[in-house]
């Protein structure tokens, strides 16, 4: 076995993982509030877009990604306002926020460049790796996890306060319960609809730095779809990870893993198509998803949250 | 008693409160006030306005008119967390449980105490020690969907009662229940209102009120018809107030000569669907011009008999016959062309659709023979015609064939059921709980319709939860507990009593042991 | 005073027009904002788009090449929603049908030389069809005898469906004499799509043709037929259908077939009628637009043609007016965009009312 190979896979993939555990984690609060957002693509790339022209124009890539995850919540804010108060599909009104936000990002880009210009190909500030003294030099891991940038170093924080928040805090409870059984949950004295707003906008803000890291990090500068389809990895990988924050690190390590292997593997030229590769996590997903669904068990404890996608309003009167 | 209620404060006081949904005016200018240390039976038929006017004071419901005082100041009740927060909790009807969660979960859910981390050991002792004060056992570990139906009510008082309220609103608590459970909930309210905690019963059964109420508002059509003390009323004078004319039906129930067997149940076992036994062997023969009642408390199985009938739910063991088709297992479409007509218990969510036309509705069983259809090809104006003559038929007051049925009133919506089911080509009618929620002229139809098959010769089961209408029209009636037969008795025979007691479970005194035996050499 | 939406008890079509061109008129008003603040002539872009995309024979002809895929893939999901089944996979049923015609089209003729060359286009529509119903039977088999979520199936089959197409052109499929490019070698002539009036409307193709006997044929199949009622009930309410004797299992696959298959048939029109060989470009998110065509429409099929026009001119109008106003072609999505929302979020008020709630007037 190479190690170096293995360590080389491994810096890699946090290193691409880092956006899309940004926006896997939004969208797994999102949904766990009963919300279904598609439109986590092109909320990456308002994020990716504005928090590049911020930090180009002010010299802040913080700033960048401060505006970044305000964009993304604007985004979800849009969403929350169609689908939560206006009772549009949450599937068409996610799908409408993809295609506006793909065009929005690509429009902005030409435009929000010195004098109206265009953004691509512009260099700006950006995050760049800094070795953790001692720790990056551990063996085998140091590389890989402690000579990073300043937001994956921060994920590593985010990871396990998002899965405490959500199993072991009151607002966690609550954030469950409405994703759950909104009607129960209001009968409770919990507010669905503003909790809904709020992790819809969490869900938009984190996908937007998401798309901010990879402006301002993974590869800094501006490309229209910079993303590359990751919103609808990410939708994927919430799936996966059955909409546990923990379990969507380990979604992260194998889809992201699977994608640096195959450049990897290109280059030691083996034989199996990597585009057999790609597909399989989504094969798994489904494997994942026929396995939980067959048991109640299992889907009571790890399923979907049962009010996914469906809207809620306590005044509703069956006639 | 009443004196001494008379000169504290009351704790609630709605004035002239109003409450409309598109299309129903719910409450009317209603008046309501209750004491401390009472228990108050919100009473009125089905429709009649008591969850709604409840849930306004629940906090789910904004009141359109109408003001509300909690001990004496006036309060905004603007959602269930206000109502907590002054003191009023309910349990509604359909439970308001997050099945994932763990009982202790569903307890201290939307409670602020000021941390943001949860102390779910702390909660789950709580909950033991409240469930040993009010005699309210439950596992606080144990995820909900885990729990039977009466454990999942206890977790909803327990809720309450966790939250310290005065006002408990209890939303047909007993409908769940046995009769013995149902006493041992009277025994934890009553150990509440010793306490000084109102508690609000709504329910529509006149025993219930009678056994545990002080006091009774009685609504009719949203509107009060009546408030008196429980002692200084009789069960008739309340029925009369909640139907607002005499109860008194005479139906004609001429003798009728059955006939050929047409229904044949032998052994039966089924699974609900979390996969619990909910019938355990059920065996039983209903013939021509013959009407078999089943009785019991909801949830042991009726449901499961009537699935399994039509075709609705798989058969683990034994075998269904109707005539000389075996249906056991087959779908539902073979139930039907075997001659099984079927009103089923859930009106709009199995036997309507309501979205579609009255005329959609009513073509349901038939649209598949002409004249309706040819081949593939639906007949418009067969279908507009067939739907005119059902309506006219069976006195549907509708505005066209095209009118919504959602938008039809329960007795409407239940002619429209009940004209398709008659009318489709049928031996066996299965009804269940087919007068439930009507009002008085439209169960009285319902069961004339009933006593009219059975002159017809058809063969019938009936479901109900009325005792009374069970008596009136069955030939026979077997009782259903944990999906088993307790016994089969002719109708002549059997009293209240007895009844009650089996559906209690209790099949092991004598006399019913007789019972069974004169019914199996019968 | 508090405002509250209140469930309307009819559904007055006229109301609903007119909420749908005051939505057009507010998203167009939207959109003119956003063009003024950055400093261009509104009016002069919508007009740059109109004469764009409806200005003379090759601007509509452009815009009914694009409407075509929109069509069927927005047939395709409308059937399944109208049962309730929530096909978000057009995308993936597409793409196999695109991968059925090519694999018929690459490798049938050398394979089979005796075949008369009028045969293989019949051949691939009909491979098409079946590999999108194959691919729309695996949600549906999942759904009817496992209750798997087909939301969820159905979006990762389309990942799946994409990947298969991109190993293909990327890999065993690719041209030798390509130049490296990532795509298949032509499609021999006689597999090309035919053209309905090549003088009339230019690179207008046969699927024009497919598309509106697809809609009329499922119009009729759905208003006029048994089988069109049975889906009614079920798509209404699956518990009555059931009661009634019709069986969910079946017809979760039957419409699935129908759906798949439509989608399926779009792939195919789209690779024979434009691009003549399977390269990269060749998924563009129709199966995705289709379920907004489908929503748009509310499922009935003669929407399903008026929404897909129209949103074929605004993308048509969009790329236009890259050319003449110097534009970005995002202004179009971005247009798409808003004109989706304002007429998503407008769609409330035709099934419900606001109404304005007086209160707390006595309260001490």
């Amino acid at each position: 076995m190479d190690f170096a190979l293995l360590i080389s896979i491994l810096a890699a993939t946090i290193r691409a993982g880092t956006s899309l555990l940004y926006a896997t984690i939004g969208e797994i609060y999102t949904e766990r509030a009963g919300v279904l957002n598609l439109g986590i693509e092109g909320m990456m790339l308002m994020g990716a877009v504005t928090g590049f022209a911020t930090a180009y124009h002010s010299g802040n890539a913080l700033l960048g990604v401060v505006v970044a995850f305000m964009a993304g919540a604007g985004m979800g804010l849009i969403h929350a306002f169609l689908s939560i108060t206006l009772r549009a599909d949450q599937v068409v009104s996610g799908l409408a926020l993809t295609i506006f936000g793909v065009g929005l990002s690509s429009f902005l880009g030409q435009r929000l460049g010195p004098g109206g210009g265009a953004l691509v190909g512009l260099q700006g500030p950006h995050f760049s790796r800094i070795p953790i003294p001692g720790l990056s030099e551990l063996p085998l891991i140091g590389d890989p996890l402690f000579n990073q940038d300043l937001l994956t170093y921060a994920i590593y924080f985010f990871v396990p306060l998002a899965t405490f928040y959500l199993y072991r805090t009151r607002p966690g409870l609550n954030l469950r319960a409405i994703g759950e059984a909104p009607r129960a949950a209001d009968a409770m004295g919990v507010n669905v609809t503003r909790l809904r707003y709020l992790y819809t906008m969490l869900g938009g803000a984190l996908a937007g730095l998401g798309g901010a890291h990879l402006s301002l990090a993974y590869t800094p500068g501006w490309t229209e779809n910079i993303t590359g389809g990751r919103g609808w990895i990410a939708v994927a990988l919430v799936i996966f990870s059955l909409w546990n924050p923990a379990r969507a690190v380990l979604g992260v390590l194998l889809f992201g893993g699977i994608n640096a292997i195959q450049f990897r593997m290109q280059a030691v030229g083996t034989t199996i198509p990597p585009q057999f590769l790609n597909l399989l996590p989504y094969l798994l997903t489904i494997i994942v998803m026929i396995a939980v669904t067959g048991y109640e068990k299992l889907s009571r404890s790890v399923g979907a949250p049962a009010a996914l996608g469906q809207p809620y309003h306590r005044e509703e009167r069956g006639l | 008693m009443e004196h001494q209620l008379r000169r504290e404060t009351p704790l609630v006081e709605m004035q002239g409160v109003s409450k409309r949904f598109p299309g129903v005016l719910a409450n009317q200018n209603v008046d309501l006030v209750l004491f401390p240390g009472e228990i108050h039976a919100l009473l009125g038929e089905n429709g009649a306005g008591k969850s709604t006017l409840m849930n306004i004071l629940a906090g789910l419901y904004h009141p359109d008119e109408g003001t509300i005082r909690w001990r004496g100041k006036g309060v905004e009740l603007d959602s269930p967390r206000a109502a907590f927060e002054v003191g009023i909790g309910m349990v509604h009807q359909h439970f308001m449980l997050v099945q994932p969660l763990t009982v202790a979960e569903n307890v201290t859910l939307g409670l602020n105490d000021g941390r943001m981390i949860l102390d779910l050991e702390a909660v789950a002792e709580r909950i033991q020690l409240l469930g040993r004060r009010y005699k309210l056992r439950v596992d606080p570990n144990r995820p909900v969907w885990q729990l039977s139906v009466g454990e999942q009510q206890r977790v909803e008082i327990l809720k309450l009662l966790y939250r310290d309220v005065e006002l408990l609103i209890l939303d047909e608590p007993t409908a769940v229940l046995t009769p013995q459970e149902a006493e041992e909930l009277g025994e934890t309210l009553r150990q509440m209102t010793a306490e000084g905690k109102a508690v609000v019963l709504i329910t529509h059964k006149l025993d219930e009120v009678m056994r545990f109420s002080d006091r009774v508002t009685v609504l009719r059509d949203g509107r009060v018809a009546s408030v008196v003390e429980t002692s200084q009323t009789t069960k008739a004078e309340l029925a009369h107030e909640m139907v607002g004319r005499e109860v008194l039906f005479r139906l004609e129930r001429e003798e009728v000569q059955t006939g050929s067997l047409i229904l044949s149940l032998r052994n039966v076992h089924a699974l609900n669907k979390k996969g619990l036994p909910a019938l355990q062997g059920v065996s039983l023969d209903i013939r021509r011009g013959e009407i078999l009642g089943i009785a019991g408390v909801a949830g042991n199985g009726q449901q499961s008999l009537a699935e399994v009938i039509t075709g609705l739910r798989t058969v683990s063991e034994g075998q269904i016959w109707v005539g000389a088709t075996e249906v056991t297992n087959q779908p539902p479409l073979t139930a039907i062309e075997a001659g099984v007509s079927y009103i089923p218990a859930d009106r709009m969510g199995t036997g309507a659709v309501g979205t579609l036309s009255v005329a959609d509705n009513l073509m349901m069983k038939s649209y598949r023979r002409p004249p309706l259809s040819n081949g593939q090809l639906l007949s418009f104006d067969a279908i507009r015609g067939y739907a005119r003559y059902l309506m006219e038929s069976f006195r549907i007051a509708a505005p066209s064939p095209e009118t919504p049925v959602r938008l039809l009133s329960g007795g409407n919506l239940q002619k429209v059921i009940l004209a398709r089911e008659l009318d489709a080509e049928h031996s066996l009618l299965i009804a269940a709980y087919p007068s439930r929620g009507l009002d008085v002229g439209a169960t009285e139809m319902v069961r004339r319709h009933l006593l009219a098959q059975r002159r017809a010769g058809k063969a019938i089961l009936l479901i109900s939860e009325e005792l009374d209408e069970l008596l009136t029209l069955s030939d026979r009636i077997a009782v259903l507990y944990e999906g088993r037969i307790m016994g089969i008795f002719p109708a002549a025979e059997a009293n209240i009593e007895t009844l009650g007691l089996m559906m209690a479970g209790e099949a092991i005194g004598n006399q019913i042991d007789s019972l069974v035996k004169s019914n199996q050499q019968n | 005073m508090r405002l509250i939406l209140e469930k309307r008890l009819d559904i007055d079509p006229r109301r609903t027009l007119a909420i749908r061109a005051l939505a057009l008129v507010l998203a167009l008003v939207a959109g003119a904002i956003l063009l003024l603040s950055v400093g261009v002539n509104p009016f002069a872009t919508y007009w740059a788009m109109l004469v764009g995309a409806l200005g003379d024979k090759s601007a509509l002809g452009q815009t009914l090449l694009k409407a075509i895929p929109l069509m069927l893939t927005g047939l395709a999901v409308s059937v399944a929603f109208r049962m309730r089944f929530w096909n978000i996979g057009a995308e993936g049923q597409f793409a196999m049908g695109v991968f059925a015609t090519s694999l018929v089209a690459l490798f049938g003729p050398p394979a089979l030389p005796w075949l008369p060359q009028a045969l293989w286009l019949p051949l691939m529509m009909m491979a098409s069809i079946v590999a999108g119903a194959l691919w729309g039977l695996i949600p549906a088999a999942l759904k009817a005898y496992r209750d798997v979520n087909e939301i969820i199936i159905t979006l990762m089959l389309n990942y799946i469906a994409i990947g298969w197409l991109e190993y293909l052109f990327y890999g065993p499929w690719k041209n030798p004499e390509g130049f490296g490019f990532p795509g298949s070698a032509p499609f021999p002539p006689y597999t090309w799509l035919p053209m309905v009036a090549p003088d009339q409307l230019p690179r207008v193709h046969w699927g024009l043709i497919f598309a509106l006997l697809a809609t009329l044929i499922l119009w009729f199949v759905m208003s006029r037929t048994r089988w069109g009622y049975e889906i009614r009930l079920l798509g209404e309410n699956p518990n009555a259908a059931r009661y009634a004797g019709i069986s969910i299992v079946r017809n979760t696959l039957l419409i699935m077939v129908v759906s798949g298959g439509l989608a399926g048939l779009a792939g195919m029109v789209e690779i024979a009628g434009i691009a003549h060989r399977l390269q990269q470009g060749i998924m563009l998110g129709y199966g995705f637009t289709g379920i907004i065509v489908a929503w748009l429409a509310r499922l009935n099929p003669w929407g399903v043609i008026g929404v897909a026009f129209a949103l074929a001119v605004l993308l048509v109008g969009g790329n236009q007016i890259q050319i003449s106003m110097g534009l970005p072609a995002a202004v179009a999505l971005v247009l798409q965009g808003l004109l989706f929302f304002f007429v998503l979020g407008g769609d409330v008020f035709t099934q419900y009312r606001l109404r304005v709630v007086e209160e707390g007037k006595e309260l001490a």
